[in-house]
């Protein structure tokens, strides 16, 4: 199939960026889109034009890296499915398609459609984490846990940290992301001790840098990994209580 | 050079005690004055920031991804061995370390192997303390599969995301070290060099893949977790940007190179559908607990699967091995199907797959029980062929996967340059000639938790008030000079072809004469053709923009050029190997049934090599193997 690209160049951190034009031809449609993209760049090159920088690696759907807003839906047009996972067998010969990157006040764009996604880690490093120094665990079948709980806590633990969420956000917010952290830790018998701390430290460096939940719903709509909104309620939930209980200890 | 691989003495099982009794430690108000780089944060490398950080040390970890969490690791599906024998079927320490030296065919160093069983337990708790979910059974407890090459259970997982999970528990391991102050965490920082001083690894020069910028880093010792270099072979199960680039720029620099021709061409991964592929899609090994493997019995048999009846089929893995069935170890499987496919007995629209049928399982157990078990696994399968996996068997053919060679590391896990330490799939050590499903994801994180931050004392603790050079020593301005000639040097050609069209001949190259079967006269015509497409890629590669920003095809080009000399390397050193071993077959050495044939009187040891300069030949080192616990023998799963 042939296809026309329209997609968003930017030479740098400070540069405009624009719309470029550029024709997709010979397409099969066992390709991936991204080698629908690497078999755009070759041609590029060959005709000496800088290559579209777009970011992957596994191309798996698993690491995260990849992430493109496609004619405006964060990965693409479908369900639950990262972009490097999006084939071409979702589009016909002659269709046009636009590519942007993530657009969110907290992912600068570095070039093209690639962004710093950095303040995630910020979250992580904030408290996204059970703290169990190397050698000290005791037998893992000490404590059983629940297949439930612990296939619930695999749910939100499956989140891959690509940004769809935000990037789809009208607010530019992280709740899913932080929420699914945060799930996946306190559900979890090994995660109690930290619950409430672990809640508002990952909550507050959140709102540090970005935008508000106000329930859009869209953050579900686009994870390639089908995390529920259902955890932001625990979210808020628990940050309610790390809230309650931090001002109940500052006023002992 | 001679090589001291610093086994300790004593009963095999004492080792590791003893030899924990005998390093030399740091105390801990003594820690924080010593430096150390860890460069990868994969599950060796973010293991071993975060342990090295939690005992005091200060450590600089380097990714060139924008976040750890993106490592290769992340990937890993199936699952990671322990000898916790929870399901009491005979499993031991023993058992893990026999089967792990067996699955290896007998090339690896009995001591590192075995203490790599001993700390197996280890992993599994500390990765549960951390709020890893692993699958449990409805008793809370947790639950285990079985992978090739064992006859137990004891493969631990989390769904066929097990690589994800772990990942995740390192890197916030990690990152409450980050927090914490004493993890300083560069990402997006490319290692282009090492720096040595006096013979001793003081440092590394990085390139900043945002900007550009080319610094340097200078620390008491530097620790290699950078993975593996499947992809020299272009096509492969890897992440695209997984390279050679440290370990080889290490080599460069005096490490020496151990087994590079140990490649691990996995049996199960989604066959090439078109010459644009970017990458070979992996379907785990756990797969074969529950899928069988078939091709028709008559070549060119066009029916669709489902109507080619029981006797018109060969379950040719069930056939030729009873005992193991389908799960014979990776290297035997790979051979079968190529076997198979090269009898013209190949299926799909290229011939270039096998069945696998999840039917009888999906007869037996229901398909909700097959979907429980892996369904992230079959969605990956339908979203990238488009078929549906529960209704008609998968197609499925060999690709590279691992590479059991890498810097050769004593039994502290340092290499021969004194300072500089190589863990996970970057080092040798305990795979042998081949490695045993689930048993990658149990070393990294075995080297990274619990062996490295055990043995690096022993080489810090004399260098107490020893301080490493500055970065404006000689020794950095150099290395910072050579890395800067070798960027604008690529930047410079200016030539006609692009970097990933270099590398998919040399993939080729190395596929058709190094892949699943080697031969002498091969290997010699591949040495010549790598050499000639190296020097065509040194005039005529075309790298566009600046080395001021970022520039992806810049960074493919500078790991494609180190591609080039590992290439070569990995066909001399499986020239030199005259004889079959594990995932290394030379056809000129098999047995009548067509089955590996090593010639243990030759070649019962470790080929490490030495660099002279592009154009001259390597030296060769060896590490003469000892095997005073498992008996040599001709492998037999049948
Ligand atoms: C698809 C797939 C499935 C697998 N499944 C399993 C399984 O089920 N069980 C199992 O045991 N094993 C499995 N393996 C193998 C296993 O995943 C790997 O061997 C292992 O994860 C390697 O870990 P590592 O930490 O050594 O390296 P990696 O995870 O590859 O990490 C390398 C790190 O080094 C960094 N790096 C590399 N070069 C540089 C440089 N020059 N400068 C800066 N940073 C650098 C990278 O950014 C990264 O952080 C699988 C492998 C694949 C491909």
């Amino acid at each position: 199939m042939d296809l026309t690209l329209k997609v968003w160049r930017q030479d740098g951190p400070q540069d405009a960026g624009r719309f470029e034009t550029y024709s997709a031809e010979s397409i099969s449609e066992d390709m991936s889109f991204l080698e629908m993209l690497d078999v755009v760049n070759e041609r590029l090159v060959e005709e000496g034009t800088e290559p579209i920088a777009f970011d992957s690696d596994c191309r798996e759907g698993i690491c995260g890296t990849c992430g493109l807003m496609i004619d405006g839906q964060a990965h693409g047009p479908q369900r639950a499915t990262a972009t490097c996972q999006l084939h071409m067998r979702s589009y016909r010969d002659g269709d046009e398609i636009t590519i942007e990157p993530w657009r969110a006040a907290a992912f600068p764009i570095m070039k093209d459609l690639v962004v710093d996604r950095s303040p995630f880690d910020r979250i992580v490093e904030a408290g996204g984490f059970i703290t169990a120094p190397t050698g000290s665990a005791p037998d893992a079948n000490l404590i059983p846990v629940p297949k439930e709980d612990s296939d619930l806590a695999f749910e939100a633990a499956a989140c891959i940290g690509c940004g769809a969420c935000v990037a789809a956000c009208p607010n530019g917010a992280a709740q899913l992301f932080t929420a699914a952290k945060l799930a996946h830790l306190n559900l979890l018998p090994q995660g109690q001790p930290e619950r409430y701390q672990r809640t508002e430290a990952m909550v507050d460096e959140m709102e540090s840098y970005f935008g508000s939940c106000t329930n859009h719903g869209e953050c579900q709509a686009a994870c390639p990994k089908d995390i529920s909104i259902d955890f932001i309620a625990l979210l808020n939930r628990d940050y309610g209580k790390a809230k309650f209980s931090g001002r109940r200890k500052r006023a002992d | 050079m001679q090589l001291d691989a610093k086994i300790p003495a004593g009963p095999i099982a004492d080792k590791w005690d003893s030899h924990r009794f005998d390093v030399k430690l740091v105390n801990p108000a003594n820690k924080r004055k010593f430096s150390v780089i860890v460069v990868g944060t994969g599950l060796a490398g973010a293991s071993a920031a975060a342990t090295l950080g939690e005992l005091g040390y200060r450590v600089k970890a380097f990714t060139f991804h924008d976040s750890p969490r993106r490592a290769h690791s992340i990937a890993a599906q199936g699952g990671i061995n322990a000898a916790k024998n929870y399901h009491n079927d005979g499993d031991s320490v023993f058992r893990l370390f026999y089967d792990t030296v067996k699955g290896g065919d007998y090339r690896s160093r009995e001591a590192n192997v075995y203490r790599l069983a001993q700390v197996s337990g280890e992993i599994i708790d500390q990765a549960t303390a951390q709020g890893v979910p692993f699958a449990r059974e409805y008793g809370g407890l947790l639950d285990n599969r079985s992978f090739g090459g064992a006859q137990v259970s004891r493969t631990f997982y989390a769904r066929g995301q097990t690589g994800q999970q772990l990942l995740l528990g390192a890197y916030q391991a990690m990152a409450r070290q980050v927090h914490e102050g004493s993890v300083d965490l560069h990402t997006k920082s490319e290692m282009l060099d090492l720096v040595t001083e006096g013979g001793r690894a003081v440092g590394i020069v990085t390139r900043d893949l945002g900007t550009g910028e080319i610094s340097s880093h200078s620390a008491h010792a530097v620790v290699l977790a950078t993975g593996g270099y499947s992809n020299a072979f272009f096509l492969s199960t890897n992440a695209k940007a997984c390279n050679v680039s440290a370990i080889w720029r290490a080599h460069r620099k005096g490490a020496l190179f151990a087994n590079p021709c140990y490649t691990q061409i996995h049996p199960t991964c989604i066959p090439q559908s078109d010459d644009f592929q970017s990458k070979l899609t992996l379907m785990s090994e756990s797969l074969r607990n529950d899928g069988r493997i078939w091709v028709p019995v008559e070549a060119d048999d066009e029916r669709p699967p489902n109507e080619i009846a029981e006797d018109e089929r060969d379950y040719y893995l069930e056939r030729r091995y009873p005992a193991f069935g389908n799960l014979v170890p990776r290297d035997v499987a790979s051979r079968a199907a190529k076997g198979m496919i090269d009898a013209g007995l190949g299926i799909g629209p290229r011939r270039n797959g096998v069945y696998l049928d999840f039917a009888t399982a999906i007869g037996r157990l229901g398909r909700d029980a097959i979907e429980a078990k892996y369904g992230n696994l079959f969605e990956m399968y339908a979203n990238i062929t488009g078929e549906d996996p529960y209704a008609v068997p998968m197609r499925i053919y060999p690709a590279p996967h691992y590479t059991m060679g890498g810097l050769w590391v004593d039994y502290n896990l340092m290499t021969t340059v004194p300072g500089l330490y190589a863990i996970g799939e970057a080092n040798f050590s305990d795979h042998g000639a081949n490695r045993l499903g689930a048993s990658a994801l149990m070393q990294g994180l075995a080297d990274g938790y619990f062996v490295l931050p055990n043995t690096i004392s022993d080489y810090l603790a004399p260098l107490l008030g020893v301080q490493p050079p500055p970065t404006d020593h000689p020794a950095f301005t150099q290395a910072v000079a050579d890395v800067t000639g070798r960027v604008d040097g690529l930047l410079a050609v200016k030539g006609t072809r692009t970097v990933d069209w270099f590398h998919r001949q040399l993939g080729k190259i190395l596929w058709d004469y190094c892949g699943m079967a080697r031969n002498r006269a091969g290997l010699e015509k591949a040495i010549s053709e790598i050499r000639a497409l190296r020097e065509e890629f040194q005039t005529d590669v075309r790298v566009l923009g600046g080395g001021e920003t970022l520039n992806l095809s810049l960074e493919r080009a500078g790991r494609v050029a180190d591609f080039f000399e590992l290439g070569e390397l990995m066909c001399r050193d499986a020239l030199y190997r005259e004889e079959s071993a594990g995932g290394h077959f030379r056809e000129e050495h098999q047995t009548d049934e067509g089955e590996a044939l090593r010639d243990d009187d030759r070649f019962a040891h470790v080929a490490a090599w030495g660099w002279n300069g592009p154009d001259r030949d390597p030296s060769l080192t060896v590490e003469q193997l000892q095997f005073e616990h498992v008996k040599l023998a001709q492998r037999s799963y049948k």
